[in-house]
């Protein structure tokens, strides 16, 4: 393990970010910064967090994650390589693990904080962490699914676009821009390097698919659909609440 | 003390419970499907220990320090009132946060690996170059997006005009791009938005739309990573066509 290596990669990573907010406040505002001591802490703490994050990430679930996604779609395991059908375990392992690594993903955990502050309580922290990641569940199965029927990947990106139109023209508006921020939130340390590894697997996997052009877009799925899930989360509560005071 | 450690264990139960979806469904895989034995499994216990420090003190460190200073600046900024300065800095940001992410370091040499195989590129050296300008050209567009997220804040413009002509440039552009471009392209979005922007972009739009009287957190605030997801498509596509 290089703990060294790790620390001063996420120092650099973590340092333009503190540099461009404490010189302007400093140089630019000429503005004294608040609760200076707390908020040094806070920074050490986001570095030496993200990098054990990091560190605990690359020893224990991606290797794993890999070795899994290789393991499932084996020959040994898929009895019939040419049928999509066969690979069924995949699409259920995509959704699950789509699903997990989006509840573990802290930048969804802050914006879903923000979000309840902001709306005085009424977005749930833990409900639109879940939805989120329901969404994101079924993006990733149905991506896996593309990948091994080889289905061209803009037909669905952009009927999913649609799909979010016509739903944005019926969604209340206060709920519209948080969907369309759930969708990149996501997409982030836990989840990425997961689905990206599982992405090259099943296009490694299949003759006929190359993982360097198929083994793309999973990613893209995982972005999408928790948009979605988000605003049909929304309808629905409005739905049964007019039932109810009918 | 006592209560920071209180609160402590309090944060790493939260975590735990976070990561639980992950353990069950690794375990159930690897076990009951694929009848597998876990490899390595002190090295995997000690990773998870790792992830469940790292998660409690990240968090931790984001309330503490990434949340209020975020706010403090978009209030700074709406007090000087200084347009010019405010829109530096949304660039600035949006730039510095992204061309550091290791995740786009990453996607940017596995894009130009796809291009050798295209044919595109050649040498190692054009290799580099590529991989080099890939990055740039998803930072600028990030370093953009951020600018049009406070323009939209400060203009009160709706959210959904801005994304739906992005996914109508989108769609346009597809079908211009080379074919090997599209899926990195359309993954490119999801990559920008990492775990240091996210809770800073958030911090900041909902620290402007609370600072500037005609505008509601919840519905203005929000928005910037989705522009932030949306604009590094259409760049990296058109990088495609013009390569």
């Amino acid at each position: 393990m290089h703990i060294g290596h790790e620390f001063l990669q996420t120092f650099w990573a973590v340092m333009p970010i503190v540099v461009i907010l404490f010189g302007f406040q400093l140089a630019i505002l000429k503005q004294k910064i608040p609760h200076l001591q707390r908020i040094i802490v806070g920074f050490v703490l986001v570095w030496v967090g993200l990098t054990f994050l990091i560190i605990g990430l690359e020893q224990a679930l991606f290797p794993l994650g890999k070795l899994m996604a290789i393991q499932l779609t084996s020959l040994d395991f898929i009895n019939n390589p040419n049928d999509w059908k066969s690979y069924y375990w995949v699409y259920i392992f995509s959704a699950c693990i789509g699903f997990a690594t989006t509840i573990a993903e802290p930048s969804l955990l802050a914006v879903a904080i923000k979000a309840n502050q902001v709306s005085g309580g009424f977005i749930k922290i833990k409900a639109l962490r879940i939805t989120v990641a329901i969404g994101v569940a079924i993006g990733i199965a149905l991506g896996s699914f593309r990948i091994v029927a080889g289905l061209p990947l803009h037909y669905f990106i952009i009927s999913g676009y649609l799909l979010v139109l016509i739903q944005t023209y019926f969604s209340p508006k206060s709920i519209v821009a948080l969907a369309y921020d759930s969708g990149g939130v996501t997409t982030s340390i836990v989840t990425v390097p997961i689905i990206a590894a599982l992405g090259l697997g099943i296009s490694g996997a299949i003759e006929g698919r190359n993982p360097l052009i198929d083994g793309f877009g999973l990613i893209a799925f995982a972005s999408l659909f928790p948009i979605m899930s988000v605003m049909a989360y929304v309808q629905l509560i409005e739905f049964f609440k007019q039932t109810e005071s009918k | 003390m006592k209560k920071t450690l209180q609160q402590f264990a309090g944060n790493l139960t939260d975590s735990a419970k976070d990561l639980a979806p992950i353990v069950l469904v690794v375990a159930f895989f690897q076990i009951v499907v694929l009848h597998q034995p876990i490899p390595n499994l002190e090295g995997i216990i000690l990773g998870t220990g790792f992830v469940l420090i790292g998660l409690t003190l990240f968090m931790h460190g984001l309330k503490l320090g990434l949340f209020p200073i975020g706010e403090v600046l978009a209030f700074s900024f709406v007090k000087k009132g200084s347009i010019f300065w405010l829109l530096s800095f949304a660039f600035a940001l949006g730039f510095g946060a992204t061309i550091a992410e290791p995740d786009l370091i990453v996607m940017a040499n596995e894009a130009a690996k796809v291009a050798q195989l295209g044919g595109i590129i050649n040498t190692d050296n054009e290799l580099n170059n590529y991989a080099q300008t890939l990055r740039y050209t998803v930072a600028i567009a990030v370093g953009l997006s951020v600018v049009v997220g406070v323009v939209k804040i400060l203009k009160g413009w709706s959210i959904q005009y801005l994304i739906i002509s992005g996914y109508l440039l989108v769609i346009v552009v597809t079908f211009f791009a080379p074919e090997f471009i599209i899926g990195i392209a359309y993954d490119s979005g999801g990559v920008t938005t990492g775990p240091i922007t996210v809770p800073l972009l958030t911090a900041l739009g909902v620290g402007l739309s609370s600072s500037i009287r005609a505008r509601n957190p919840l519905i203005d605030g929000f928005g910037m990573i989705a522009i932030a997801s949306l604009l590094p498509i259409i760049a990296v596509m058109l990088f495609g066509i013009l390569q």
